[in-house]
């Protein structure tokens, strides 16, 4: 049976990587949320929604920006929540799990040293938390599959 | 050409610098954006930042591009497939606030179209170079496994 995925990444390299994981939700029904306008038609990724961008440099932004994901989420229901990063992502992850989905959280490639910000306010929860460095899973606890490059 | 970038966030005058050394020998127009760097390049046409329609256009358009060890200018290469050389930023001339650039660098050196120059003499084979193969759009066996990974949990 098809699933309802929401798939979220901030606009720039964390986007460009969650448009690579896309073979992995073929046959299933997705909605894509990023912060920046005019990114997903770029990548073809229908259909999509545009939510504030927020980071914890601007913790008053992150008010608006969770209500707003909250509300699109609440309307959406996912059995599934996936992201890349970066904060707004962890903020989807922590939203689906309270409201029942399995939650996957994809660290950046960007960190082969260790895991991002974003990355460790997420493990808490994701179901399944990944590395895309095998060291850096390894460090961590992690799980490693694989990585986008 | 030869289009050369270093990102938005940090100044490279290392590479910079090298490719002006260069360009004299190479025959071939080389345009660099180079950011924050500081320094006196004649022998290239130097950009400070470009558009994201403007980058584009000169990354697709150029022969081969040459960066720093940035993850979007490789996803680029391989999204637009074309041949790309890396110089990865190194911690130690302060290039960049750790060693990550020599970590990617050192998993994509084995990539398709990703040709890592680790010192001057390699940049300099590497641009002279006539045929260099591109970047492959082709999942490579790492990416095609966190797929199967993510599939088989949403599945579940």
């Amino acid at each position: 049976m098809p699933k309802r995925i929401l798939a979220i990444a901030s606009g720039g390299g964390h986007w460009q990587q969650l448009m690579l994981l896309r073979p992995a939700f073929e046959g299933h029904d997705v909605i894509y949320l990023t912060t920046l306008p005019g990114l997903p038609d770029q990548f073809d990724a229908h259909p999509h929604a545009i939510v504030p961008d927020c980071n914890r440099d601007q913790m008053l932004a992150i008010l608006p920006c969770g209500a707003m994901l909250l509300a699109r989420m609440l309307r959406f229901r996912p059995h599934v929540v996936i992201s890349t990063g970066a904060l707004p992502g962890a903020m989807a992850l922590a939203f689906g799990r309270a409201m029942g989905a399995r939650t996957i959280w994809v660290d950046s490639v960007a960190n082969a040293e260790e895991i991002s910000m974003s990355g460790k306010l997420a493990r808490r929860v994701a179901h399944l938390w990944m590395s895309q460095w095998e060291q850096v899973a390894e460090a961590n606890g992690a799980e490693y599959a694989g990585s986008v490059l | 050409m030869i289009f050369a970038t270093v990102g938005t966030q940090l100044p490279f005058p290392r590479l910079i610098d090298a490719l002006n050394r260069l360009a004299p020998d190479l025959a071939e127009e080389v345009v660099a954006q180079v950011g924050r760097s500081k320094g006196d390049w004649p022998a290239l046409d130097i950009r400070r930042s470009l558009t994201p329609q403007d980058f584009e256009a000169l990354f697709t358009s150029a022969r081969v591009v040459v960066a720093h060890a940035g993850i979007g200018t490789i996803l680029s290469a391989k999204r637009w497939q074309k041949p790309l050389v890396i110089v990865p930023r190194r911690h130690a001339m302060g290039e960049h606030r750790n060693d990550h650039q020599l970590a990617t660098a050192r998993q994509v050196d084995s990539m398709p179209g990703i040709h890592v120059a680790w010192d001057a003499d390699d940049l300099r084979r590497l641009l002279s170079a006539p045929d260099l193969p591109p970047a492959s759009e082709v999942a490579s066996p790492s990416h095609a496994a966190l797929i199967g990974r993510l599939r088989q949990f949403i599945e579940t």
